[in-house]
């Protein structure tokens, strides 16, 4: 799979958003129903049907390919929701359906055998035998690879396995392997795998006390600031704790990835595609980060050298990295 | 209602290990023991020497083992190890899907709290390639325990929830132990072997909130469903499950079959637990859909006593009772 052009896959939160993606130069966008099918099911975010349909004559349109995340764990009870997502997707024309769960894409395999099957990051495939499970039971023709891999794992992978494999490059970093997490779960009782939430708004609080700013996720203190400077967002697993006498941000710091001086070492490890995290942003922020991964792709393709990261402005905490890809990151 | 010990989660010395695996033998009143690593394979070694001996003094006592996979195999030499595990003569509790493709046609497994199983469709797909038991993700809710627990009925699969000790949350491809030491995980030197029961992970305020226990996160309060049993057995769950800690096990277990043969209330079963683990916070949330840390005494709210949602668990009020000797 080396020495074909690297496919950028760019969020789309909202259908302006998707056009803004298309107009950067997104060769696929991502996207999903504003329900909770999929794992990014903020409000005010996501498309109706009818917004589906026009959005995929759009990118078609300018050549390139949406792909419809439906990538939450179905509630048992309520599975049609989901299978009703998937079959929407295929209707309004989508280039391919995002999926985490072992039901759903045995559902889709046999009930829509012509919509390509790439399976979500939260499905957690973390090595070649159970991606080649996939790919030999089900048809699935991309795997989105977890953030636990190094580049030389990832090169390592896809030497054994025939589908291709897409990774995240650029966005918000989760340090535990997605699909597995629940300390959102356990601190809010609302979950990416059952809500397509993170830590969310609703059981955000922030607070003062004597000199200090406060922001709490379900009513524990996750970051203390001097009062005057803004609390982070209170994520979960980034927060500022204490353990072993020691203080700080034990599991990540609030630093996001930026793996784009990786992109040649990305696509020696056979690399199809390269995915931008983001579907929250701003159209603003989608057009910067997409039109800079254009550049660096089409120079990657011409034998240009690319030019120093300027994204760092756009990055959560205002510092990057480059995750698990860098091995002493773990 | 059956009692399932589950795998040690934590990095134990080798004659540790071995000697609690004695102890239940000899007196644990539970119907199946899960054994082997499921978090690190750096920890795996220590318990190659002694793991036969640890089977075949379980199996004597009567207890049926298992063997549990390794929760996010990536390494080659984990991926062979898996290989071989699906090929021995015990049961094989698969911690993550990679072991399907290992697994011959006609064998059968159990399934562990780590495999996302959220729906019919995918138990009816583990069934159909031979699963017959599981233990469910510990966050669903009681509507789904119920649903799936009518689907595995007709299939004739035993549903298991986590019942007792800190619930895992979260497992990474980073070492949260060896990065506290200043460490990578290529070079931890098993740091994570100084906690017995993972280390506590406390916030600004002093609140505990997680525990760390290398690549995985866990969860500070315990999990206890001593309360809950008749609710479970009534939506059809068969199996409880209780998570080794460096705690007394057996009284643990002793505890749980008394409340589960209805030779103890759940208030008594609480508040013996209480006594057993002192200072350890209780949670049950994740069965009534509320955050997992919560806490809800159901027994007493269902009879109509005031509902609470305390720090502590309610029923420490109750006096404990004498732990429940070999034979209840």
């Amino acid at each position: 799979m080396t020495g074909r052009r690297l496919e950028l896959v760019c969020p789309a939160g909202t259908p302006a958003a998707l056009r803004v993606a298309v107009d950067s130069g997104a060769d696929a966008v991502y996207c999903g129903f504003a329900d909770e099918t999929n794992a990014r099911n903020f409000p005010g975010l996501n498309f109706s049907r009818d917004e589906l349909a026009s959005a995929v004559a759009h990118a078609h349109s300018r050549g390139a390919c949406v792909y419809v995340a439906v990538n939450t764990f179905p509630r048992a009870g309520a599975e049609a929701l989901w299978q009703a997502a998937v079959a929407d997707a295929a209707k309004a024309g989508a280039d391919a359906v995002i999926l985490a769960d072992l039901g759903l894409v045995a559902h889709t395999a046999e009930r829509h055998p012509g919509l390509r099957i790439h399976l979500s990051v939260q499905a957690a495939a973390a090595n070649p035998d159970v991606i080649n499970f996939w790919a030999e039971n089900f048809g699935v023709k991309r795997v989105v690879l977890p953030r636990v891999l190094s580049v030389a794992e990832i090169a390592a992978i896809n030497r054994e396995i025939d589908i291709e494999t897409e990774v995240f490059v650029f966005g918000g970093l989760c340090v535990m392997a997605e699909g597995r997490c629940a300390l959102s779960s356990w601190l809010t009782g609302r979950s990416p795998n059952m809500h397509g939430v993170c830590s969310p708004p609703g059981h955000v609080s922030y607070g003062e006390r004597a000199n200090a700013m406060i922001a709490r996720l379900g009513g524990y203190t996750l970051h203390t600031v001097e009062r005057g400077r803004p609390a982070p967002y209170p994520t979960a697993c980034k927060g500022c704790f204490h353990a072993g006498g020691t203080t700080g941000y034990l599991f990540a710091e609030p630093e996001s990835l930026d793996a784009e001086p990786l992109l040649p070492a990305l696509a020696a490890a056979g690399v199809a595609a390269l995915k931008i995290e983001g579907r929250q942003r701003s159209r603003a922020y989608v057009a910067e980060v997409v039109g800079r991964f254009r550049r660096a792709v089409d120079a990657l393709a011409a034998g240009r050298p690319l030019l120093a990261s300027d994204l760092a402005h756009l990055s959560e905490g205002q510092a990057t990295t480059a995750g698990a890809y860098d091995r002493a990151w773990r | 209602m059956h009692l399932t010990l589950g795998p040690i989660l934590f990095h134990w010395p080798t004659r540790q290990w071995a000697d609690f695996y004695a102890r239940i033998a000899d007196e644990a009143p539970v119907d199946r023991v899960v054994v082997g690593e499921v978090v690190c394979a750096k920890r795996e070694p220590f318990q190659r020497p002694v793991l036969e001996q640890v089977v075949e003094r379980l199996q004597a006592a009567g207890k049926e083992v298992m063997r549990a996979s390794l929760a996010l195999p990536t390494l080659p030499r984990e991926r062979q190890e898996l290989a071989r595990l699906v090929e021995g003569r015990l049961l094989v509790e698969i911690n993550d899907l990679t072991a399907l493709r290992f697994l011959r046609r006609e064998a059968r497994f159990a399934v562990g709290p780590l495999v996302n199983v959220y729906n019919e469709s995918t138990l009816r797909l583990l069934a159909r390639r031979g699963a017959i038991r599981l233990c469910l993700p510990p966050e669903l809710p009681l509507p789904s325990i119920e649903h799936l627990a009518a689907e595995a009925r007709t299939l004739g699969v035993d549903i298991e929830l986590w019942a007792f000790g800190r619930v895992p949350l979260a497992i990474s491809g980073r070492c949260y132990h060896a990065r506290l030491s200043g460490r990578s995980r290529d070079s931890c030197l098993l740091v994570c072997g100084r906690d017995a029961d993972g280390l506590t992970v406390t916030t600004l305020d002093g609140e505990p909130i997680f525990a760390l226990n290398g690549v995985q996160t866990l969860s500070a309060a315990w999990a206890n469903l001593a309360g809950d049993v008749d609710i479970l057995a009534k939506v059809g769950v068969s199996g409880l499950r209780l998570s080794p800690h460096s705690c007394d096990m057996v009284a643990v277990a002793r505890i749980f079959r008394a409340v589960c043969d209805g030779r103890w209330t759940a208030e008594e079963a609480l508040a013996s637990l209480a006594e057993l683990v002192p200072g350890v916070r209780f949670a049950n949330g994740a069965l009534a859909g509320m955050a997992g840390a919560s806490w809800q005494l159901r027994s007493t709210a269902r009879a109509g006593l005031e509902p609470r949602n305390p720090d502590r668990p309610a029923a420490t009020r109750v006096p404990a009772r004498p732990l429940p000797g070999r034979e209840g």
